[in-house]
């Protein structure tokens, strides 16, 4: 098996190599934010006195404390609802399978590859006509409704997989429907909710186009949005400015490093099933 | 609630008479639950009706009218759409938006069943274990950060030019994203380099259920690592190489926080792309039913983009 041995070698160069491309772009980021602000360096080069400072000056100017607490409230506001709305429903037509629950989630189904930017003028009118342009509510319930397609997928799958005879023996123990779903139903779905709850924060947290049309504020933007201001604001500052990204990718990045086997497997099957 | 339920099943009196206990009681079941079930959908189905529906159906109605957000709004039949299709700077986000597809696509999906296909035999080892987690860091960080970062790589004193001139290709050397000629493939560069790890990953994840005895049965054979790679690995591997163009597809097609960040669609228009324009004509041009009718074009090239990728995975499998 020498063959094998030296396919193995290169497998390794290869993914080494792979990684290395992949991390590149955020090590010069990381590098280039330690230069002094306002200076325009070349590439990949170790400053002569890192500035470390950098990353408070970038903290203040893109107001990260506020940000961070306006990213968590867009969250907490999109995601048990939405997990609870898709779970409801995908109960209902993967267990309960009433008449026309084929067309219901057909329905469903349609809006799986709606692009956001189909939706887009008519929801910007749509909020301000709710008085709710500029606030963070402007964030949250368009994307409750535009996870449905998926969490209602989503969560079907994995209720068409689970056998009936758990709603019969709970309903002969006289548990109503809402008990069954919710004692029974809901407490064994928690690794598919679990894992839908992860696509979700980071739909949610990365959103962009929501928040740049629908919030003018940049303090009451998610985190991706903000940072598109900020990049207009401080775009000609590139220390700064690779300073400030860092510090916006820097939440999520931390919390997939310490998740990161549920993160990988969540998203592997996301887009399986997708 | 489960008196409710029992009421409903008093409205069929005519039920067959046939072994009445047996029927009777699944009866009361199914006739219960589907009273319940449709409360079950019921807040979905409002929250999808009233933020994505009603508004998919305002994009078609605004569509056949002329209207600048605020007066009056004049029917214009399909005007807008001959506009989308005639007007070169409209038509031309489509045209990008396909050679978008080429990087998006063509390379994640390409270069990742070769890597894919080359690390195989290593894909339980520990680098393997270390590679799942760095090669998904695209996929976890906002679009508009490795936006920013690739735009200072790409940049004239960016990494990549420094590599450039240091391998003696100095003469090649300009700021990617700024140039007519380069810019689109730059912006591709960048999106390629978002989806390269997930699709590595997910035919990684196919791979490995392929049967191994098929490989052996392969070398005995004589057959040779590309041999190998086109009649067994690729053919097995129909439904991940399905997952992967539909969502590099999707990503392409529907491609904006990047475009918006690394060019905002310039040079000139060379990378404005669909989203970016219905941006542009709703919020800047004031052009709504402009806007709208590029919006209905690009919801309808998505879906028959991926129709079709879909049907053609789903058959054999």
């Amino acid at each position: 098996m020498i063959v094998g041995r030296r396919e193995a070698w290169l497998g390794r160069v290869f993914l080494v190599l792979l990684m290395v491309m992949t991390v590149l772009p955020l090590v010069s980021l990381f590098v280039t934010a330690l230069h002094p602000s306002g200076t325009y360096p070349t590439g990949l080069e170790w400053p002569s006195e890192p500035r470390w400072d950098n990353f408070a000056t970038a903290f203040q100017a893109a107001h990260m404390g506020e940000l961070l607490q306006s990213s968590t409230l867009i969250v907490l506001g999109v995601v048990p609802l939405s997990l609870l709305l898709a779970t409801m429903a995908g109960f209902a037509i993967g267990q309960l399978r009433m008449k026309g629950h084929r067309w219901v989630f057909l329905m469903f189904v349609l809006g799986l590859t709606l692009p956001y930017e189909g939706v887009i003028t008519p929801l910007y009118y749509q909020i301000r006509d709710l008085g709710l342009l500029n606030s963070r509510w402007a964030i949250i319930l368009p994307l409750i409704a535009l996870f449905m397609p998926f969490g209602v997928f989503w969560m079907r799958a994995h209720f068409v997989t689970m056998p009936g005879d758990i709603s019969e023996a709970a309903q002969i123990d006289g548990a109503n429907s809402w008990q069954q779903f919710w004692r029974i139903h809901v407490p064994l779905a928690m690794p598919a909710i679990s894992s839908l709850a992860i696509l979700q924060f980071l739909w949610t947290w990365n959103q962009f186009l929501l928040a740049i049309v629908l919030v003018g504020d940049p303090r009451k933007r998610t985190m991706a949005g903000a940072l598109g201001a900020f990049q207009g604001q401080w775009g000609t500052d590139i220390p700064l400015l690779c300073a400030g990204s860092l510090l916006v990718l820097a939440p999520v990045l931390v919390l997939f490093l310490i998740f990161q086997r549920r993160f990988t497997s969540a998203l592997l099957q996301g887009s399986l099933k997708g | 609630m489960t008196q409710r339920m029992a009421g409903g099943v008093l409205t069929p009196p005519a039920a067959r008479s046939e072994v009445l206990t047996k029927t009777a009681k699944p009866r009361v079941r199914r006739r219960g639950k589907a009273w319940v079930a449709w409360l079950f959908v019921a807040p979905a189905i409002t929250a999808y009706a009233l933020f994505v529906l009603l508004p998919m159906g305002r994009t078609v109605q605004y569509s056949f009218y002329e209207w600048d957000g605020i007066g009056a709004s004049p029917w214009v039949g399909f005007d807008n759409y001959v506009k989308v299709f005639t007007d070169p700077e409209l038509s031309g986000t489509i045209v990008n938006a396909f050679e978008l597809i080429v990087f998006f696509s063509g390379v994640p999906v390409l270069l990742g069943l070769a890597i894919a296909a080359t690390i195989r035999r290593i894909a339980t080892s520990r680098l393997a274990a270390v590679a799942r987690t760095v090669l998904f860091i695209p996929q976890v960080i906002p679009l508009v950060a490795a936006g920013i970062a690739w735009s200072w790589l790409l940049s004239g004193n960016g990494l990549v030019n420094q590599v450039l001139s240091a391998v003696g290709l100095g003469g090649v050397t300009r700021a990617w994203l700024g140039d007519f000629g380069t810019a689109l493939p730059a912006v591709g560069v960048i999106g390629a380099w978002v989806l390269l790890g997930l699709c590595t990953l997910l035919l990684l994840a196919g791979m490995s259920k392929i049967d191994p005895a098929l490989y052996e049965a392969a070398r005995i054979d004589g057959a040779g690592p590309l041999r190998e790679f086109f009649s067994i690995t690729v053919p097995s591997l129909r439904q991940e190489i399905g997952v992967c163009v539909t969502v590099t597809v999707i990503a392409a097609l529907a491609s904006f926080d990047i475009v918006y960040i690394a060019t905002q669609g310039g040079p000139g228009n060379t990378t404005m792309v669909p989203g970016l324009e219905i941006y542009y004509q709703a919020f800047v041009e004031r052009q709504v039913g402009v806007a709208s009718a590029l919006a209905v074009v690009l919801v309808v090239l998505v879906l028959v983009c991926v129709l079709p990728i879909q049907r053609l995975t789903k058959e054999e499998s």
